[in-house]
């Protein structure tokens, strides 16, 4: 496999679980394939109880990312702990596995202060709002890793909208001048809430505006975890050797809606397309068949990783839920290193209103 | 001491702070080899090498962007916008990623970016050059905003940004890079950010000003004791963002009135903040409302009329004698 630029989308496993002709499968042991699996089942059983969740009022925020777990988790697998991670708000299965607890998820989502604190040790922005504002961040913090001769990776996750966007252009500008330590990984699920990607570009492939930054650049399958994690894996080698960033081109779908306040995919994509990608390309129904064909994987195993996510969730969503929602004298003492004296004054006037109330 | 302009004064806080901080990194549009526009970064290339001084490519966002992914990993950025009329372009780095890291993270990730940012009307520059966008910065919680009117200060309150744990905006007035000179040490110090000063003393107005105004409104002050006996207080406010509240308030409660200078459009402006404060905090010390001296509610104009839309002394006496005859 090299790291190219082309229109054709690398692939090791095809739909049906197999390995296609040719290609490789990389060096990962029985362990390692079962636990890029057994997180994909994770998210993917965190995805349907947060969407119901949502329903009942119990989170706020959320974007579903179901049929994304191949990219979001493989592409994780290849990295390392001490990478630095730029998710976007659709990206907490990145977050989750790079070590954000999913009682941060939760909080973040219910919009309870403590969700905004990301943990010592987890090294993840929290996840950007701003569509590509955080391609710049991670071109930033790859640079400062090229700088001070370190072989970390800074990755940024975002979609096929987001590659419109200025940030977009000038974060991969500034990352192959400067042979940024990055990976910029798009995540091509088709649709930047409405608009399909033939809407919103005229290139052929997102991988192809590498060319013109002057920086490696891959299609994958994005629903192919062994591609996926392969990519990645030379991405990041490339960009600890100092060999500059990678831009990876993941061709996956989101089989949900882009959020859970009120956008209905009815509207803008047929039935047929949705079932075509969710039944016939669904990652985790692809994995799956090559770890049975392995004999790695039983049906035990399988409920046994949902039940555990769902207790998980279960116990929680129970702890958010009595956790305390914040208050704005927190807000503040967060804002500077020093709170400034007006700031102080207008928290002093809130608190005795609290109390006076 | 060494005798310095505004701009050698910028450009040797720059060093002191290099030499003390091998973190200190200067980036930004020809600030490398060519040292700066206006040669704010004269020679610190040729000194510290292409890893401490850098000539980005030409995108305002970018600069601030990275800056802040850069800051994330211990460097202290200090990122130079062109001009000021190109901040727009960089907004959202600046008042939603920058300002608001500290917070988004509760503490974990801070970026101490210092944006040097040359601003202000006087010098005949291109349209869309000289606008002045302090107040967007007022506006925006998470960061501070810094403007100097003499050497000393802006070496003083450069080293204070650039040490500051949170972003700076620095705003220097164009116009004063070269048409004043002073004594400046050749030493590292500092001077606060969010502390005004005093640089006149006077009992019947308090006149409030920044940047280049502060120079002009000191001239209204001295015309005005000529003219009609008044002596004028004239507070320099340095730190925009957070300002100085306590010794504008204790300054309207001697002299009962207080006048405010900016070269900024007035609707929504630092002056429209600062009035609301002095009538919130010292009504009943007034004898009259406060007046604004202020550009206009328009873009900034092209040259030929640049004269019109800045505060004059005249303008600036004409709104102390209305204070006066109120």
């Amino acid at each position: 496999m090299e790291l190219k630029q082309g229109s054709e989308m690398f692939q090791i496993l095809n739909q049906d679980g197999e390995i296609v002709e040719g290609q490789q499968v990389p060096d990962l042991s029985d362990d390692e394939l079962k636990d890029i699996y057994r997180w994909m089942l994770r998210i993917r059983t965190f995805d349907g109880r947060s969407i119901k969740l949502n329903r009942q009022g119990r989170l706020g925020f959320y974007a579903p990312m179901a049929g994304q777990e191949a990219c979001q988790i493989a592409s994780m697998a290849a990295l390392r702990k001490s990478d630095m991670l730029y998710p976007s708000y659709r990206d907490v299965g990145t977050a989750m596995y790079h070590g954000l607890p999913m009682e941060n998820v939760f909080l973040n989502s219910r919009g309870q202060i403590t969700g905004m604190k990301t943990p010592e040790g987890v090294n993840a922005y929290p996840p950007q709002i701003i569509i590509a504002a955080h391609v710049l961040h991670a071109a930033g913090s790859g640079w400062a890793f090229r700088l001070r001769e370190e072989d970390h990776v800074a990755i940024a996750f975002f979609g096929d909208g987001a590659t419109s966007e200025g940030d977009f252009h000038e974060g991969l500008n500034f990352a192959a001048v400067y042979d940024a330590n990055a990976i910029f990984f798009c995540q091509n699920n088709q649709y930047a809430i409405s608009v399909p990607v033939h809407k919103q570009m005229r290139s052929e492939t997102i991988a192809q505006k590498a060319i013109a930054y002057g920086m490696a650049g891959i299609r994958v399958d994005g629903n192919d975890p062994l591609a996926v994690y392969e990519v990645t894996k030379k991405a990041a080698d490339r960009a600890r050797k100092g060999e500059g960033p990678t831009l990876i081109e993941a061709v996956t779908y989101r089989v949900g809606p882009h959020t859970m306040a009120g956008d209905d995919p009815g509207r803008y994509r047929t039935k047929e397309e949705e079932e075509d990608w969710a039944s016939k390309r669904d990652p985790l129904k692809r994995f799956r068949q090559y770890l049975d064909s392995k004999g790695l994987w039983t049906d035990e195993e399988e409920e046994r990783v949902k039940e555990e996510v769902l207790n998980e969730m279960n116990e929680a969503i129970k702890k958010v839920e009595k956790a305390p929602k914040g208050t704005v004298a927190e807000l503040i003492d967060d804002l500077y290193a020093e709170t400034p004296a007006l700031l102080k004054k207008q928290k002093d006037e809130y608190l005795s209103w609290k109390e006076g109330k | 001491m060494a005798t310095m302009t505004l701009i050698q004064a910028i450009n040797h806080a720059l060093r002191v702070e290099m030499e003390r901080d091998e973190n200190v990194i200067v980036m930004g549009e020809d600030v490398g080899v060519n040292g700066g526009v206006f040669r704010a970064t004269a020679d610190l290339y040729q000194d510290f090498g292409e890893k401490r001084s850098f000539d980005t490519p030409l995108a305002e966002s970018a600069i601030i962007g990275t800056a802040i992914g850069l800051a994330n990993h211990g460097f202290r950025p200090v990122p130079e916008i062109q001009f000021a009329g190109f901040v727009y372009e960089c907004m959202d780095q600046i008042s939603t990623q920058a300002a608001r890291i500290r917070m988004r993270s509760g503490g974990r990730f801070t970026a101490p970016i210092t944006i040097r940012i040359p601003y202000g009307g006087g010098v005949k520059t291109p349209e869309m050059h000289s606008d002045s966008l302090e107040a967007l910065f007022l506006h925006s919680p998470g960061v501070k905003v810094v403007v100097p009117s003499t050497p000393y200060d802006a070496k003083g309150l450069l080293i204070s940004a650039i040490r500051d744990d949170d972003p700076v905006i620095f705003y220097e007035p164009m116009k004063l890079y070269r048409s004043i000179k002073a004594d400046v040490p050749e030493e590292a110090y500092t001077v606060p950010l969010g502390k005004a000063n005093v640089v006149r003393e006077g009992s019947d107005v308090t006149l409030i000003a920044y940047g280049s105004m502060v120079h002009v409104a000191e001239k209204a002050a001295a015309q005005a004791e000529k003219e009609r006996g008044v002596k004028a207080e004239v507070i320099d406010l340095r730190t925009i963002s957070p300002f100085d509240l306590e010794t504008i308030i204790g300054s309207v409660t001697k002299t009962h009135r207080a006048v405010i200078v900016h070269e900024a459009a007035q609707t929504g402006g630092v002056g429209a903040e600062l009035s609301a404060r002095i009538h919130e905090e010292a009504i009943l010390s007034l004898e009259a409302p406060v007046e604004r001296v202020t550009g206009f509610d328009t873009p900034y104009p092209l040259t030929a009329i640049e004269d019109e839309y800045l505060p004059t002394v005249d303008r600036i006496c004409a709104g102390i004698y209305k204070t006066l005859d109120f």
